[in-house]
């Protein structure tokens, strides 16, 4: 549904992104992922035709970018991360004028805007003028209008920020409900948003592309080894030497130290290995007393700290 | 059509969603107003001079209240326009850029063409909302004498196409800056120039002068106020007009290649 090929785009001299290349496929949600100024916005401006590209192409639905303006931008509902809105006018005015430019016929134009009110909530401000609303609406409106024509394609920019954590899950519930049916890109600097809407992450960085996958398969990438934490009440010393003693173990310290002598280890393991089997015997057979046992995997923050640190060491 | 109609409808309204409209056409009405009661009171006073005095009657061999109050109107109107659309027209595009508003109406399946026209005619409309409302001081006049009317029709004609000139060029300087006081201050400058630029011709050689004068707003207008329907002034309001609305689209157009 959207092809992006060797996008760059320079300003003056600073580079805005450099050398993206991504595809999404139609009914797919993709998080967009990156620190502030690594290049999400200027992607998503490049794909809605509000700016070009310096090189490289972009199309969508099968339509370049820069010679189909027109064809993709019927095709594209755009949420941009100020929100701008025409704060002149009142809710339903404003979505029955985007609706009209967006090509929503006439006849049909007050059901459209009705329905987009509904899924986005927006009944209990339909009276009012958009300067009247707070952050949490603006947000809401933003998204009806780029909902309003029923587009094949949405380009979400950071659409939760500014909301109450209310408001963000009900968001996501519809942006999750929009998958399927619609393509989505969605770009949001908040982790555990990708990790619930997204099938695809995409983690761009100073304007390069430094991963694209599912984030389940990020998660099980990036871990180099698997690690545990273990709480056993036992001799320190005693605990720290038996469980070093295993072939699969790589590494165990301490991790806390409780008081009444319940310790907690954090206990690695070589990688590739199952190492986690290895571990109970070894309790048993010294009876000592096994309170916790737990693996830890990487979450996306680690995953995404990490690639992005990474990227600045090279 | 349907998207340059929206569009001006949005834009009518957005004037009139704020005060700008109110504000501007109040103290245009106030001014022209004004100073169109001095330019009648000057003509009744000379009228009973000349009545009573017999020494005026020789001097003033005619008083024509066409060429003596409805012209001068004009000339004044077209004056007080010249301040008053830069205001009108400042904010058309500038604002959308500050506001960016802008990145979402150009990223609707819209033509720039359609954009530039529906607001151009948006603004028309307050502009022709204004200078009817300046209606009521011919009817005084024609309470009071007799102008003729062909003379006042030809005088609106006039001020409507050198409305469309001016609102063309404020609407290009909006286009090219986020800044209103900049798009006001370019739009303002440029059109003085336009308008005083007949002046010099007196001085500039044969030539020169005579392209000095056909390209200043005024000489068209007086034609026009004098009752003169000339396809050359009218071509020259026209052609104006069309050519900020091509520098306007350019502009617009640049930023999709240009970023």
């Amino acid at each position: 549904m959207i092809e992006v090929e060797n996008l760059t785009k320079k300003y003056g001299n600073a580079r805005g992104i450099n050398d993206v290349t991504f595809t999404v496929e139609k009914g797919e949600i993709l998080g967009f992922l990156g620190p502030n100024g690594a290049g999400k916005t200027t992607t998503m401006r490049i794909i809605t035709c509000f700016m070009p590209a310096t090189s490289g192409k972009a199309r969508v639905a099968g339509f370049d970018v820069f010679e189909d303006s027109l064809e993709v931008r019927k095709r594209i509902g755009y949420l941009p991360e100020s929100v701008p809105l025409y704060t002149d006018m009142q809710v339903p005015v404003y979505l029955e004028f985007v609706g009209g430019l967006k090509g929503v016929d006439r006849r049909d134009i007050k059901r459209r805007v009705a329905q987009v009110m509904d899924d986005c909530g927006l009944n209990a401000v339909a009276k009012k003028y958009i300067a009247e609303l707070s952050k949490g609406y603006r947000q809401r409106v933003g998204l009806a209008q780029a909902l309003i024509n029923d587009p094949e394609v949405l380009i979400l920019d950071e659409p939760t920020i500014g909301l109450d954590p209310k408001q963000i899950i009900e968001i996501r519930s519809l942006i999750k409900g929009l998958g399927g049916k619609r393509t989505v890109i969605l770009s949001t600097h908040i982790l555990p948003e990708v990790s619930m809407t997204c099938q695809r992450v995409i983690i761009i960085n100073e304007g390069r592309l430094v991963a694209v996958d599912t984030p389940q398969n990020l998660t099980a990438q990036l871990q180099k080894s698997q690690q545990f934490i273990v709480r056993i009440d036992g001799p320190e010393q005693e605990v720290l030497s038996e469980i070093g003693k295993i072939n699969t173990v790589s590494r165990v310290a301490v991790k806390e130290s409780g008081a009444d002598g319940i310790n907690s280890y954090l206990v690695e393991f070589k990688k590739d290995s199952d190492g986690g089997k290895d571990i109970a015997p070894v309790i048993v057979r010294k009876n000592w007393a096994l309170y916790e046992m737990r693996p830890i995997g990487m979450s996306l923050e680690d995953i995404f700290i990490k690639l992005v640190t990474e990227e600045k060491i090279h | 059509m349907k998207n340059f109609y929206l569009i001006f409808q949005k834009e009518l309204r957005s004037y009139f969603n704020s005060p700008i409209a109110f504000v501007v056409i109040t103290i245009f009405l106030i001014i022209s107003g004004y100073f169109f009661y001095t330019i009648f009171a000057t003509f009744s006073t000379i009228s009973f001079q000349v009545m009573t005095n017999p020494i005026m009657a020789q001097q003033y061999n005619q008083l024509n209240i066409t060429e003596m109050v409805v012209r001068p109107f004009f000339a004044n109107i077209s004056l007080f326009m010249l301040i008053m659309l830069p205001m009108l027209t400042m904010r058309i595009f500038s604002e959308e850029k500050k506001s960016g508003t802008i990145e979402l109406l150009l990223t609707y399946p819209v033509k720039d063409s359609e954009v530039i026209l529906g607001k151009f005619a948006g603004c028309m409309g307050i502009f022709t909302i204004m200078i009817l409302l300046t209606l009521p001081c011919i009817f005084l006049i024609e309470l009071f004498g007799e102008p003729e009317m062909g003379v006042v029709l030809s005088g609106y004609v006039g001020l409507f196409l050198m409305g469309a000139a001016f609102i063309s060029l404020g609407i290009f300087a909006s286009s090219v800056t986020e800044n209103q006081i900049v798009a006001a201050v370019v739009s303002f400058g440029f059109l003085l120039i336009f308008f005083m630029m007949g002046y010099s011709a007196g001085f500039a050689s044969e030539t020169i002068g005579g392209i000095l004068k056909y390209l200043s707003f005024t000489p068209h207008l007086y034609n026009f106020a004098k009752g003169v329907l000339d396809t050359e002034d009218i071509m020259y309001y026209l052609l104006f007009t069309l050519f900020c609305i091509f520098l306007n689209m350019r502009s617009l157009e640049s930023k999709r290649w240009r970023g």
